[in-house]
């Protein structure tokens, strides 16, 4: 098992990826981590002619917090996530999901901006991007834009990303306070692709009545799934079991898994069921209790 | 029909330097095997999966099989050939693995040793559960796991000292 031949280029720096991207479009990839890519590519599922190798652009990785919102470079890899203690306190639904990203070895070369562009619906960081509220900021040799995560995330495995294109940065705004958050994931085993993955963020107000709720999924569907909108009327509710089981329900309706050989779409739909009242559960009580 | 696309490389395995002119697409785990010599690094599934081809990249555990042989220029691996001391005696979880009976046909074995030796140097008193855990990314279909891990504390203990 090979991949079919291509041409490697390590760029040196961004301008000089960039601009490899735009004079060869689709028929190039961005090399990052490769845990995605490469074997995709030893299957032969993808032959891009040119490979761009952006491991060697430092400036691509790293954490610039700020009081408004974190930043994270595209190159920054998971272990590098995991390992930084500050980063996970501010955002503890990232730092919940990260040991369900494959196994150790993947997660010292996995980057969070491959990850993302490789949009696979069944993959962790693309729903939390959602729940999260983050914005990508994608850079082109005629200049750069910003795209929210809810536009991000067109189809299976694929981004509003145009071929000249890359993912540079990834925004991720401060949690409000009193915000509680949690990830839960069932999966056949430890690291292996999501059957459910679902996350949850729940700010209160001073009252403890809702504020703010935010719910995704992962591994039901083309896409990361928002499904805030089966909690939309909780706002100025407090979150009774009553209420939960209401939104479970809205969320059970609300998803399309296409189901497989591990997991019928209907035990899809149910483990969704189960997995809102968790969650929400959960994250509800970590905004009185802190997050460990 | 494109050249041959090829890199001069240069690197460090296990202290030892090479240079070597490689195709691009030459997987990292193929070049140690088939242009070093160092067959000691296994092929499992060739995608990731089963850490069979797990060697020290700068001193962390990574997929060989999802690594090209160019990007490790410039770079300082380790394989399961480096492991044991300059006279040949076993590492301590070699060692360890020899006296739990951690291994049967010996397929995954390389790889779960370069996993360990990293995870023990960061982690010296782990509990049962973080071995497991750090061992979630290597498959060894004789086992049943039970005694890679006792191994794997014992080896700990013993490096403690």
């Amino acid at each position: 098992m090979k991949p079919a031949a291509f041409r490697y280029i390590a760029a040196a720096s961004l301008e000089e990826a960039l601009a490899l991207k735009s004079e060869h479009g689709d028929e190039a990839k961005f090399l990052a981590g490769g845990q995605s890519l490469i074997p995709t590519m030893n299957f032969r599922l993808a032959r891009p002619a040119v490979l761009i190798d952006i491991n060697n652009i430092a400036a691509l990785a790293g954490i610039r917090p700020s009081a408004m919102a974190t930043r994270v470079g595209a190159l920054t890899r998971y272990r590098f996530l995991q390992r930084d203690v500050a980063f996970a306190r501010l955002f503890p639904l990232i730092g919940e999901a990260l040991p369900h990203i494959a196994h150790p070895q993947i997660r010292n070369r996995g980057t969070i901006g491959g990850n993302l562009s490789h949009a696979d619906p069944a993959s962790e960081l693309p729903a939390i991007a959602l729940a999260l509220r983050a914005r990508f900021r994608a850079e082109s040799r005629s200049g750069e834009r910003w795209i929210e995560a809810s536009d991000f995330f067109v189809g299976g495995l694929t981004t509003d990303l145009r071929p000249d294109e890359m993912l540079v940065e990834i925004e991720l705004p401060a949690p409000r306070p009193r915000t509680g958050s949690c990830f839960m994931e069932v999966a056949r085993r430890k690291g292996d692709y999501a059957i459910v993955g679902m996350a949850a963020m729940v700010t209160l107000d001073e009252q403890d009545q809702c504020l703010d709720v935010r719910l995704s999924l992962c591994g039901v569907g083309e896409t990361p799934v928002d499904a805030s909108a089966a909690a939309a009327n909780l706002t100025g509710q407090s979150l009774t079991e009553a209420v939960i089981g209401e939104v479970a329900a809205a969320v059970r309706a609300m998803i399309e898994p296409a189901g497989s050989v591990h997991a019928s779409a209907d035990y899809q739909r149910h483990l969704a069921f189960v997995l809102t009242g968790r969650v929400l559960r959960t994250a509800h009580q970590r905004v009185h209790d802190g997050h460990r | 029909m494109m050249d041959i696309d090829d890199h001069d490389i240069s690197l460090s395995v296990n202290g030892r330097s090479y240079q070597r002119r490689v195709e691009s697409r030459m997987l990292l785990s193929d070049f140690l095997r088939h242009e070093l010599g160092l067959a000691g690094t296994h092929v499992g599934c060739e995608h990731g999966v089963c850490g069979a081809c797990t060697i020290l990249l700068d001193g962390e555990p990574v997929r060989a099989c999802l690594m090209l042989a160019v990007q490790a220029n410039g770079r300082g691996l380790s394989t399961i050939e480096g492991l044991a001391g300059s006279k040949g005696e076993y590492h301590p979880l070699q060692q360890a693995m020899h006296d739990h009976h951690g291994l049967q046909c010996g397929y995954c074995t390389p790889g779960v040793l370069m996993t360990m030796s990293a995870f023990l140097d960061e982690n010296p008193e782990p509990s049962e559960d973080e071995v497991r855990e750090a061992l979630s990314g290597n498959l060894c279909r004789c086992t049943g796991y039970q005694n890679i891990v006792d191994a794997v504390m014992a080896a700990a203990e013993r490096m403690r000292g």
